[in-house]
């Protein structure tokens, strides 16, 4: 009897198997039901929810000042940029102007916060598909990162830095200079975490050609950041919209060509760069100036004058209990480009200190929904690392 | 295109459709009834000028004391010209129904089963119309107005008698 005759008569079933919802490569709580037949994946279907918190109902019965500290728990590992996000929405709500120092800080904490989100997601996604070296690199750069977060305001990871109409405190001569000194190194540091993969025969046999998905379908289902860029269209916020002091630096959008794991991969990796030189020429530039734009309906007064004057004192505590009661009605969306893609924040404001409405598209969210797409017919390995390639955080896919 | 160019063009194609159309901070929101949103969308997506290749996001808003109770908004984008539009189709509370649009925006799935999920709107011919963020057997829909912040359960904490009810039957952790 010859292997074919074997092969024939062997009855073969399809497998159902529950990946998730507690798994370390799933990033979170995120739960697959995948069909198999034999490796290959048939069928894929996600199940999120696991961390729904009801932000958004939350928000609806709170402040704006008070819903701040909710949006660090979004994306809770670049927390900064969801502060950012949140706080220019509102900002643009009020029709608030920013000092020029604020939109110069503002770059830089973002783009710091970009850097850690993107190591981090290099050292989860090198870790899940066999390369764990480079995650013991990458969270050195991270811990500088992070503490100069911690300098700057006290918190690690839930900054809640950035305030409506400014900042919380300003940045000293010191952490700047700490600030640049990172720059200096960083560049080579990139390169040594891609002398570690880049010509890895098992990391590129495990990313070229894997997750394939083509522009015309990228922007049909939504995705956005990398994610969308890998397959070569430039969408990026940052260009596309004004906001932060993006227009005064030179910087470049990197794009990929395939759509595959692997240029997602080195989009990701270029924009760490990018994002070290926005820095660098931030801190470069950067003007003195308030770190509070002047406009006291809706911003904090000073502690200072709090505590010394009747009149701001009365101003703190109606902005703190009730929020800013001449909030305008009207509704908008504002998008920002934060590690993960566009973060877009939607409001409906019916003039009261709380928004009547406030929607929060995750970029995680859409992401998760395009993991069908990208896995069905795969084999199931392939599985993990397009999960890795679109990059999600569970909490802010769920809310 | 300016937004409000395309606000134009859309009140010249689907006159009877459009039920107001507003500017705030530069953004152009239209209004229309919710009967033909498929045509309009497909119309926004295929028009060589408009070209709305990207549904950016999709959500609900719910307005208990308006005669159409819900709204769910629409942010289109254009890769191709940069500009943006929002729609906003207005359902009434006796029939909460709209076409879906994921034969136009296959990224419309998932947002408009959250829609389903937070607010009981129906996604006619949506492929897999289910709960996404709340458990399949939930009742009730938590981003209504009238759904309560903090849920529909009542639930006091009696302490220490609490505890001794929890146990009574359980002999092996002798708390009397």
């Amino acid at each position: 009897m010859n292997t074919t005759d074997v092969n024939s008569r062997i009855a073969t079933k399809e497998l159902t198997l529950s990946m998730g919802p507690q798994h370390p490569a799933t990033h979170g709580v995120l739960r697959l039901v995948l069909d198999l037949e034999g490796e290959t994946v048939v069928k894929c279907t996600p199940y999120v929810g696991y961390l729904h918190r009801g932000v958004e109902k939350l928000a609806e019965n709170r402040n704006y000042m008070q819903i701040l500290p909710l949006t660090d728990r979004l994306d809770y590992i670049s927390a900064m940029s969801n502060n950012l996000g949140y706080c220019i929405a509102v900002e643009k709500l009020f029709g608030i102007e920013l000092p020029e120092r604020v939109e110069y800080i503002r770059t830089i904490v973002a783009e710091m916060s970009r850097i850690s989100n993107h190591l981090l997601w290099l050292a989860t996604h090198a870790l899940d598909i066999g390369a764990m070296t480079v995650f013991l690199y990458c969270f050195r750069e991270r811990e500088t990162i992070i503490d100069l977060f911690e300098h700057l305001c006290g918190a690690r990871l839930t900054v809640s830095y950035p305030r409506i109409g400014g900042l919380k405190n300003d940045v000293d001569a010191k952490w700047l200079a700490d600030l640049y000194k990172f720059t200096e190194d960083f560049p080579a540091r990139v390169e040594q975490y891609e002398t570690l993969i880049n010509k890895n025969r098992i990391w590129l046999r495990r990313t070229i050609g894997i997750g394939v998905i083509s522009a015309e379908e990228a922007i049909n289902l939504g995705l956005s950041g990398p994610t969308l860029r890998g397959s070569g269209v430039p969408y990026d916020l940052r260009k596309v919209t004004s906001y932060g002091v993006y227009d005064k630096v030179k910087w470049d959008v990197p794009v990929g060509k395939n759509g595959d794991v692997y240029d997602r991969y080195r989009v990701r990796m270029d924009e760490l760069r990018q994002s070290n030189s926005i820095i660098r020429q931030c801190v470069e530039q950067i003007p003195n100036g308030p770190v509070m734009a002047d406009s006291p309906k809706f911003t904090l007064p000073p502690k200072d004058k709090v505590l010394s004057d009747m009149e701001n004192l009365i101003h703190h505590f109606v902005l703190i209990t009730k929020g800013p009661q001449t909030a305008p009605e009207g509704e908008l969306y504002v998008p920002t480009e934060v590690p993960k893609g566009e973060m877009g924040f939607y409001f409906v404001s019916d003039g009261t200190g709380r928004p009547y409405r406030m929607r929060i598209r995750a970029p995680s969210f859409v992401h998760v929904a395009a993991l069908p797409k990208l896995s069905e017919g795969s084999l199931v390995a392939d599985v993990i690392a397009n999960i890795g390639s679109i990059d999600i955080v569970l909490g802010e896919c769920d809310r | 295109m300016e937004p409000l160019e395309i606000a134009g063009r859309l009140k010249e194609k689907f006159l009877s459709e459009i039920l107001d159309v507003r500017e705030f901070r530069d953004q152009v929101f239209v209004s229309v009834r919710q009967e033909r949103i498929l045509d309009i969308c497909r119309h926004l997506r295929e028009d060589p000028d408009i070209s709305m290749d990207y549904l950016a996001d999709l959500c609900g808003v719910d307005y208990p004391e308006r005669d159409l109770r819900f709204e769910v908004v629409y942010v289109l984008y254009s890769m191709k010209f940069r500009h943006r539009i929002i729609i906003k189709a207005r359902i009434p509370e006796s029939s909460p129904g709209i076409d879906s649009v994921v034969p136009v925006w296959q990224g419309a799935n998932w947002h408009e089963r959250e829609v389903c999920d937070m607010y009981g709107i129906v996604f006619n011919g949506h492929p897999d119309l289910r709960r996404i963020l709340m458990p399949e057997d939930w009742e009730g829909h938590p981003l209504r107005k009238d759904y309560p912040l903090k849920g529909r359960e009542s639930w006091e904490y009696k302490g220490y008698e609490e505890l001794k009810d929890l146990h009574s039957h359980d002999n092996e952790w002798n708390i009397t």
